[in-house]
């Protein structure tokens, strides 16, 4: 999918020519195949994006009729936001679990995928198969699970630090505490690997043999091999990971909503940005102030990826381009 | 990419053990490894399965077992009597029924051998510990059966599911053909735009969409989360274009030249080449709406009775947290379907992420 975005090169037929009847018919039946997209992208995207920019510069609330004429207030909005600690603090809460997460986002799935793709492992399809399972449960379920198995009391993850010998007084609060709520969180998230998983696997299987056979003959050890031939080789996929991880990591909420009840406990800790933007547009209604917060988020996320695309030339490298 | 980076090493020489035996043992130790991750990694479900038949009573009880359970009584003359794990004089330690209990002293029968003289024990029979027997409580399933309405919610979410499954399939089936099979200025731009949404965080456009829903009267209705799925979605049409892109044009060709329409090229041609594509997004896409929350809970949240599983699941916690055996019924209860159609259909999972992956 990579490729597609950073080897594009733009091709247009019949380019300085006029068309010739049967491209241009071509071009009529293709375009109306895909205005179904079109059409769905100008409503559900493109015109509610440029609204939420548009609501930064009004007062609105979600009850006024959508006639009525649009009250300006300039930069307001911004003022305020720009003063609001609650705010820059939850944007500090989503960065710091962020920093926390994204490596064990990254790492665990290359890992099971390292370990899927060993020609060691018996039975790797069931395996595969086993850890990919956990995805398709419900999220609020498997939730529930690891809420339960998290419990101070009675999970069982503090029954068996117990059986190992961890003191009762110095067993982990897990998402009562605020040391341990983001461990637990990134716990919980550790089911959501499959995806990520079976990606990685498909591109490791992509690396040609003839790549490895010629490390073998060089004298190559597993770790040159690894980071000489498959790392370059698969980190097409681990950007592609990367970027949706951090994408996925910025809007975070719906962990903190379900088990710590949007109350943003233990001490604060769970106030993610989208929370708080969340409560201030579903609790308190203020529709404006809300999409004023949800701009902010587009333009942090827009420069964190814009960055990571700009970086992506020197670490990501795409085979079929030297090829060209 | 070129090998010549690689820095060459000195040949280690091994001591040496014939090369199946190494491979045997490297097997071995891997999948084991393997295996305990993977226990690890699943461990809930199984906490989950004991919990929801465990007695409430049992979780506060301290020292009480893992799976469900409940101390072992017997049954002596009519009467059930308590089992303790007494200590013998002899230095033994037997499971026995207390007849009588006493300050200093106890009066037991051996459920092994209950015909026999009573056992005086002495001792005080409150230090004793109780051994536990094996005991599922299944009325927790039928307890969240009652409460919540299941087969109500299951009616919504299939239905979710079901009617948002037909809008994908041929919204993306159309898109992915227009995008892959003909040839018409601003196709890659367009193209490439589409993917790009793939990374747009939602929270920018969630408070104009929800506004308007709200403007429209829709909010409190399947509307806002079925007529979006008729326009199509990033993810599936990519899926759909890469698999359409591998598949031979001569057979297009061919229809074409007997007359076909591109409806029928597709109807006729393309999609009977496509059922593993096409399987695989029908399984994505019905896991993804059984599990879908945020667009339930914000559009549904005033209407209990269209509400789906996932939405009612986690107000059911709201109400019943501080009851972990319900609350684990509720979650196999919720989580019993997408097992099923996983267990059945898993090879499209799979297939589906190796068409997106493999083509790049």
């Amino acid at each position: 999918m990579f490729e597609e975005l950073s080897n594009f090169k733009l091709r247009i037929p019949g380019k300085g020519r006029n068309l010739t009847g049967g491209e241009r018919r071509e071009a009529r039946y293709g375009l109306s195949f895909i205005s179904l997209w079109i059409v769905g992208f100008l409503a559900f995207t493109l015109i509610p994006v440029i609204a939420t920019l548009i609501f930064t510069f009004v007062d609105l609330k979600i009850t006024d009729g959508i006639l009525n004429p649009l009250k300006f207030v300039g930069l307001q909005n911004y003022e305020t936001l720009f003063k609001d600690s609650q705010v820059w603090n939850s944007l500090g809460v989503t960065l710091k679990f962020g920093l926390f997460a994204l490596p064990v986002a990254i790492l665990f799935p290359l890992l099971l995928a390292l370990l899927m793709n060993s020609k060691s492992l018996k039975a790797s399809t069931l395996f595969r198969s086993l850890f990919y399972l956990p995805v398709i449960i419900p999220f609020v379920a498997a939730v529930f699970l690891w809420g339960g198995m998290l419990n101070p009391e009675n999970g069982w993850i503090n029954q068996a630090l117990a059986a190992m010998g961890v003191a009762q007084a110095s067993l982990p609060r897990w998402v009562n505490d605020t040391t341990w709520v983001y461990p637990s969180y990134v716990i919980m998230g550790i089911w959501g690997v499959g995806n990520a998983m079976l990606i990685l696997m498909s591109g490791l299987q992509g690396v040609p043999t003839e790549l490895y056979d010629a490390a073998k003959v060089d004298g190559a050890g597993w770790w040159a091999t690894f980071t000489n031939i498959t790392l370059p080789m698969i980190s097409p996929v681990i950007f592609y990971n990367l970027t949706l991880t951090i994408v996925e990591l910025f809007q975070y909420f719906l962990v903190p909503l379900v088990v710590n009840h949007g109350t943003g406990e233990p001490g604060g800790a769970t106030l993610f940005f989208n929370l708080v933007l969340y409560k201030t547009f579903f609790t308190y209604q203020s529709m404006s102030y809300g999409a004023t917060m949800a701009w902010l988020l587009f333009v942090v996320i827009l420069i964190v990826t814009i960055v990571l695309f700009a970086t992506a030339r020197y670490w990501v490298y795409y085979a079929s381009e030297s090829n060209r | 990419m070129t090998t010549q980076s690689i820095t060459a090493r000195p040949i280690v020489k091994r001591p040496r053990v014939p090369r199946n035996l190494r491979n045997g043992f490297n097997a071995s130790v891997v999948t084991l490894i393997t295996l305990g991750i993977l226990g690890i990694f699943l461990s809930p479900f199984l906490y989950m399965l004991f919990t929801s038949l465990k007695s409430p009573e049992q979780m506060t009880q301290q020292g009480s077992p893992i799976y469900p359970a409940r101390p072992a009584t017997f049954e002596y003359q009519g009467e059930i009597l308590d089992v303790y794990k007494v200590p013998l004089p002899d230095g033994s330690t037997k499971e026995l029924a207390m007849l009588k209990p006493g300050r200093q002293q106890s009066t037991f029968v051996d459920p092994q051998n209950p015909n026999a003289e009573p056992i005086i024990w002495q001792g005080a029979w409150r230090s004793l510990e109780r051994p536990w027997t094996w005991s599922p409580t299944w009325s927790n399933f039928t307890d969240v059966w009652e409460k919540i309405n299941f087969p109500r919610l299951m009616l919504n979410t299939t239905f979710y599911a079901i009617m948002t499954e037909i809008g994908t399939l041929i919204s993306c089936t159309l898109v992915a053909y227009g995008f892959s099979r003909f040839r018409y200025r601003g196709r890659d731009i367009l193209f490439i735009v589409m993917i790009s949404t793939i990374f747009l965080p939602a929270t920018v456009t969630l408070i104009p969409t929800y506004t308007f829903f709200v403007q429209i009267k829709w909010v409190g209705t399947w509307l806002p989360l079925i007529v979006p799925a008729f326009f199509a979605n990033a993810y599936d049409v990519f899926l759909l274009r890469q698999y359409f892109m591998i598949l031979p044009r001569e057979l297009d060709e061919a229809a074409m030249i007997d007359g076909a329409g591109p409806l029928r090229v597709l109807w006729s041609v393309i999609l009977p080449q496509s059922i593993p594509a096409l399987m695989a997004i029908t399984v994505f896409h019905i896991v993804w709406a059984w599990n879908d929350f945020f667009g339930p809970l914000i559009y549904l949240s005033t209407k209990p009775e269209l509400q789906p599983i996932s939405v009612a699941l986690s107000q059911f916690n709201g109400i019943y947290g501080t009851k972990p055996t319900l609350i684990q019924a509720g979650a196999l209860m919720a989580m019993i379907a997408p097992l099923i159609l996983f267990a059945l259909a898993q090879r499209f999972f799979v297939q589906g992420i190796v068409i997106t992956g493999v083509e790049k």
